[in-house]
């Protein structure tokens, strides 16, 4: 078969008709109908009275009206990592009205606590020291002591026994100076070790003994701030000392079979009672009241094994051993402890205070007014104002700051008072007609504190409540407050994390952005976040609320201007190490920011803002793209203003917006985004009549094609750019059906511009790339042929009335055909060997495809050429069968139309041929 | 070769009263067979009384010891003159608890100078080249509950400067004023010492206030009688500068073994007496005491 010139003919085409021969019927979609594409409606299930709660009634799915934007929603944390970036800088400092919030709420759902496992470690992690600490122990038990003068009667066991109880009480006592924490902590968990060794070596009396030590260190508060850390550390020892001994005792009844969990009194047996009946003997027989009360409240729960109620009937007692402790801090403590042991019920927490205060609900309704009588009433007052529901609190706010007044300054820091009281007006709101007097009180205490440290740490809390309930006035004089108390000495490094908790704080109130940035001190507060790594954080933070709480575009100067300058920060903080992701996120705040500005009909100021941001954000290239696209889009609305007919001012303006554009473009590292860039921008150009700025555009497109690599990077790894640049290409070729040509150049000069790129592009080996596009081309050449064209750009002449139909166009164009035609065939040619067969046969279907589309096969050679690539196709059995059946139906149902009878003909050729 | 011996008694608690039969077993565990001249057990119930060397100086303390009085002794042979097979090996025995005579079975008592101890002992003898093996457990006797319906008598105390006996210079004292009340100064052994105690007011803070449980020993002899009070233990009932106005409880359990039913006989008294110890920061020493009468109820 010698195939090279074939001659081509386009088939003539009525869209207009084929339309309509091929659109689908439209079918309307009743309401209740199911179809994918609905968007979800919500009947709101709650208002209906009756709704079981928890059904699993569809219902409840719920679907906002504004769809969620796929890549800003990456900024509230989804990826792991800013999530844990994001929670730990909530930690500290925490805020504290989402975290009282929470727990208010487990509150009414009646989780009484949050569990201690997790309030264990909160506590260590916020309660350490500096300073020195000191351990006293009684250490070892030294044997050889002089004999008791009761020698002679006591049994050898209960000698060394009491022996041992009397090293422990009077033994030689070690004291351990300068420790620092971390040897302090150290310590404990080699006392931790002992214990379990003890035990596990039957020496129970040094174990008990391990734990006495432990308790004492209890009733030393010298380093306040380190104590509740302590306390954790000594409580888990005690946690663990219980269990042993419950578990001892336990399994001392496990024969003939274990007890159950709800075993009684009744079922133990009397050597396992007599052992616990030992244990609390020898509790009782502690000296001093602290470790006795720890190590009787760690044993409690073995009280079961003795007595039905006997845990009922103890706890009162140890409540009321609590009363023995001076110290109110350690008084406290145990308290916590025993109601930690006592499984938290909350009730039992309420019986507990009701023994602490003189009565509990005389609290709840006297004005409180009974504090200043107790000795340490500020501690006191603190730890209610901590403990008490903010509500609670809140409503009796003014009380609170008259007893925080009358406190002794000596024992507790007023502020420190005053901070626990701004925590719980943070998330509960005293009567409005008491809130500028409160905050007017607090800020008298807190703008005294002479400590920078103290200052922030107080004034961080107290924000909350300013931005709840006052206007940006307030907010505004509190924050020259804290600058003028955290300007002096540079205080302001020590207190980033607080300082960005105020930013945080006024961004969660104040959302619109004219308020915000309107507040004279704003600004200069900004000024105190000198360490970059810092300020980009707040600037991030700031974008962020930005982001998500602009509703419309703007163009307010301040706004502008501020958020200019917070951008700019963000932008200049990328260097050379700065992460991909980094970036991105940095791109998608700015662009964010970008995309809300607007002139309305100022567009050149617009432009002009683009310019300026241009310049600004050089370095982030997704920003750029982004000034292209909004250009673009300025250009587009022009066009829409001016109803499709440029004025000369518009028309030199569009002008001005390609020239941005094309200027902007090879400014890209990106290949991809600048082939796009230039396409889009030159159908821009076009849709506004610059011809010769399109032609710019496309030819720069042409020209830039070479440059494509044979691989890029996507995502960090290396793909082949292959199919990229055939997407390219196909979507650039159905533009180029309405350029015109250029009256200068040669016919379809941009046509052929771009194959002989194709042709000389290096594809990849064994690629059939190349052929793609040529048969590719076909279609559009084809569409070049039509007498009228598929779509054509208003007020734009393109080649249909350039040539009308001109025979020599026509000719160009068929002879072009078939020249791509021939290069199509020799490829199919050279993929004759084994390897390659199956290439040629979808190749040469494609190219059956295509001539069956576009061909006029009534033409001889057409015809014959199409029947031959269809049996090159089914040479081998390689295709597929079903596509083949469709293809001949396709015929057969064309051929029924009035001027394609001749596809009959073609039918009969063609066979169907199976793979067997 | 190594054979154990052990007595394991039935009550776990090993309490028993006059009158009831001591029961148990001897257990030889061994892995071969164990050749023995005779197992015997011994049961003894003895009084010592010790003269302490204040009453009666030092070298007359040490010799002049008063003669143990026996209570209880019974001793009898469990198995004869041969061999116990290899393994384990429990023999049981049973000892009624009868004095003779007008005797009585005193409670059990660790002491200073008056200890009163009942003891089990198992012997068994062997060949002149094995090693006796000797094994020997305390078992503990409590006296019959009292018939009398015992009446609580509470005592109420106050304790002032001007309260105080013994003070050398009252007018350096700070002024204090301390109240409170014990439930019953005649106790029940098994029940705990209770009772309150509310500091008022103090010019000085309080550094601790606790409760010492005190014995009060006498002992008869021919050259007459040593009378000495010592402690049992101290317990802390308030650490630190306690609240005022507010009752901290008084609590205290009597400990097993160091305690009794208060204990009149011809030859010796066991007597108990609690302090209520008040420490202040200036190191002044404050202490009411409460003389009391244990039972068994």
């Amino acid at each position: 078969r010698h195939m090279t010139g074939e001659k081509w003919h386009s088939r003539a085409r009525r869209y207009e008709s084929e339309l309509q021969s091929c659109g689908l019927e439209v079918a309307p979609v009743e309401f209740s109908d199911y179809h994918p594409l609905k968007s979800i409606t919500v009947t709101d299930s709650k208002s209906r009275r009756g709704a079981r709660k928890g059904s699993t009634s569809s219902s409840s799915s719920s679907s906002s009206s504004v769809a969620p934007d796929p890549l800003s929603s990456m900024l509230d944390g989804t990826d792991p990592l800013s999530m844990f970036a994001a929670a730990s800088a909530s930690e500290s400092p925490p805020t504290l009205s989402q975290s009282r919030k929470r727990r208010e709420k487990e509150d009414e759902v009646g989780v009484d606590f949050e569990p201690w496992s997790s309030k264990r470690g909160e506590i260590l992690a916020r309660f350490t020291t500096t300073e020195k600490l000191s351990i006293n122990l009684f250490m070892g038990s030294e044997k050889g002591k002089a004999p008791s003068l009761a020698s002679s009667a006591v049994s050898e066991k209960v000698r060394t026994r009491l022996e041992e109880l009397d090293d422990l009480e009077e033994g030689s006592q070690r004291e351990l100076l300068n420790l620092s924490q971390q040897d302090y902590v150290n310590r404990i968990e080699e006392l931790n070790q002992s214990l379990k060794e003890a035990w596990a070596s039957d020496q129970k009396v040094k174990a008990l003994k391990i734990v006495i030590q432990c308790s004492k260190l209890l009733s030393d508060t010298a380093v306040i701030q380190f104590y509740p850390s302590k306390f954790v550390l000594i409580t888990d020892i005690l946690d663990t000392f219980g269990r042993l001994v419950y578990e001892r005792i336990w399994s001392m009844c496990s024969d003939p079979r274990p007890l159950p969990d709800s075993f009684t009194a009744d079922e133990v047996n009397d050597t396992a009672k007599e052992t616990c009946l030992n244990w609390f003997f020898k509790i009782a027989s502690i000296r001093e009241l602290i470790p006795r009360l720890y190590v009787e409240v760690a044993l409690l729960k073995c009280n079961r094994f003795l007595t039905k109620c006997g845990i009922q009937e103890t706890v009162p007692r140890l409540t009321a051993m609590i009363r023995g402790i001076g110290d109110p801090l350690v008084a406290v403590y145990a308290r916590a402890y025993l109601c930690r042991v006592r499984l938290a019920s909350r009730t039992y927490f309420l019986s507990t205070l009701s023994h602490w205060l003189p009565s509990f609900t005389e609290i709840s309704t006297a004005p409180l007014a009974f504090f200043p009588l107790l000795g340490w009433s500020a501690l006191l007052l603190n730890s209610v104002m901590w403990a008490f529901r903010a509500e609670f609190i809140a409503t009796r706010a003014t009380d609170f700051i008259g007893m925080i007044k009358d406190c002794d300054e000596a024992g507790f820091p007023q502020h420190l008072l005053f901070g626990s009281l701004g925590r719980s007006l943070a998330c509960a709101d005293p009567p409005e007609a008491e809130r500028l007097p409160i905050l007017n009180e607090a800020w008298k205490v807190i703008t005294k504190v002479r400590s920078p440290q103290d200052y922030i740490n107080c004034a961080e809390i107290w924000v909350e409540f300013t931005c709840r309930h006052f206007t940006k006035r307030e907010v505004n004089t509190v924050l020259s407050d804290i600058i003028k108390h955290m300007t002096p000495d540079r205080a302001f490094e020590d207190a980033y994390p607080q300082l960005q908790s105020v930013i945080r704080k006024i961004l969660t109130y104040f959302h619109d952005f004219s308020v915000l940035f309107s507040m004279e001190r704003f600004l200069p507060f900004m000024d105190m976040f000198q360490k970059d790594s810092v300020r980009v954080g707040v600037c991030l933070s700031i974008m962020d609320v930005f982001i998500k709480h602009q509703q419309e575009p703007t163009r307010d100067p301040v706004i502008l201007n501020a958020l200019l300058h917070v951008c700019k920060t963000m932008h200049d903080s990328v260097n050379a190490l700065t992460l991909e992701d980094e970036k991105r996120s940095l791109a998608l705040l700015i662009n964010g920011f970008i995309r809300m500005v607007s002139f309305g009909r100022d567009f050149e100021q617009q432009l002009s803002f683009c310019v300026e941001a241009r310049a600004t954000f050089c370095n982030l290239e997704p920003v750029l793209v982004q000034l292209i696209h909004t250009v673009n889009q300025l250009a587009m609305e022009t066009r829409r203003v001016m109803r499709g007919s440029h004025s000369r001012k518009t028309a030199a303006f569009v002008r001005a917006c390609a020239a941005y554009s094309f200027i902007t473009i090879p400014s890209l590292t990106s290949i991809f985004s600048r082939l796009n860039l230039y396409l889009l921008s030159g159908q821009v150009a076009l849709a506004n009549q610059c011809l010769s700025q399109a032609d710019a555009f496309l030819k720069a497109a042409v020209s830039v094609l070479p440059e494509v690599p044979r691989s890029i990077s996507i995502e960090g790894k290396l793909r082949s750019s292959e199919g990229f640049l055939l997407d390219f290409i196909n979507n650039f070729l159905s533009a180029l059906l309405v350029v015109p040509d250029h009256p200068e150049a040669g016919v379809l000069f941009l046509v052929r511009g771009l194959l002989n790129m194709v042709q000389d592009y290096t594809w990849e080996d064994n690629s059939d790339a190349k052929v793609h596009v040529y048969i590719s081309a076909l279609p559009l050449l084809a569409a070049m042929s039509q007498e009228s064209y598929l779509y054509s750009i208003p007020k734009v002449d393109s080649n249909e009335t350039l040539y009308g139909g001109d025979p020599k166009f026509l000719a160009e164009i068929n002879k072009l055909c078939e020249t791509l035609i021939g290069q199509v065939l020799d490829h199919l040619k050279t993929l004759g060997r084994d390897e390659s067969i199956h290439r040629q046969g979808s190749l040469a279907f494609s190219l059956f495809g295509c001539l069956l589309a576009h061909g006029d096969l009534r033409n001889n050679k057409l015809n014959q050429l199409a029947v031959n690539l269809w049996n090159l196709s089914h040479k081998q059995g390689y295709c597929n069968t079903r596509t083949s059946v469709r293809t001949l139906e396709f015929i057969k149902h064309q051929a029924q139309q009035p001027d394609m009878v001749h596809l009959s003909d073609v039918l009969h050729r063609l066979t169907l041929q199976s793979r067997t | 070769m190594s054979a154990s011996l052990d007595i394991r008694l039935k009550r776990a608690n090993k309490v028993y009263h006059e009158g009831e039969v001591l029961a148990g077993v001897v257990a030889i565990v061994s892995k071969e067979a164990v050749q023995h001249q005779g197992i015997t057990l011994t049961m003894e119930g003895i009084v010592n009384l010790q003269l302490s060397s204040k009453s009666v100086g030092v070298f007359e303390a040490f010799y002049n010891s008063v003669k143990p009085i026996q209570l209880i002794t019974s001793n009898i042979e469990v198995v004869k003159q041969g061999k116990v097979p290899g393994g384990k090996t429990e023999i049981p025995f049973e000892f009624p608890l009868h004095t003779k005579g007008n005797k009585v079975l005193y409670e059990t008592y660790h002491g200073v100078f008056v200890n009163i101890q009942y003891t089990l002992r198992c012997d068994m003898k062997r060949s002149l080249l094995a090693k006796d093996l000797s094994k020997t457990c305390e078992f503990m006797v409590h006296c019959l509950p009292q018939k009398a319906k015992l009446q609580p008598t509470p005592v109420d105390f106050t304790i002032t400067p001007e309260t105080l006996q013994n003070v050398r210079e009252r007018s350096l004292l700070p002024k204090f004023l301390i109240r409170g009340h014990l439930d019953a100064t005649n106790c029940v052994i098994t029940k705990p010492l209770t009772g309150e105690l509310v500091v008022e007011s103090s010019d000085v803070a309080i550094k601790s206030i606790e409760l010492q449980l005190v014995r009060v020993e006498t002992c008869g002899c021919a050259e007459g009688y040593a009378r000495d009070a010592t402690e049992i233990q101290n317990i802390q009932i308030a650490e630190g500068d306690v609240c005022h106005s507010l009752p901290i409880p008084i609590y205290m359990v009597f400990p097993r073994l160091f305690t009794c039913p208060t204990l009149e006989t011809i030859n010796f008294k066991v007597e108990f007496e609690v302090n209520v110890v008040i420490v202040l920061h200036d190191e002044h020493l404050i202490t009411e005491n409460f003389p009391l009468k244990l039972c068994r109820a």
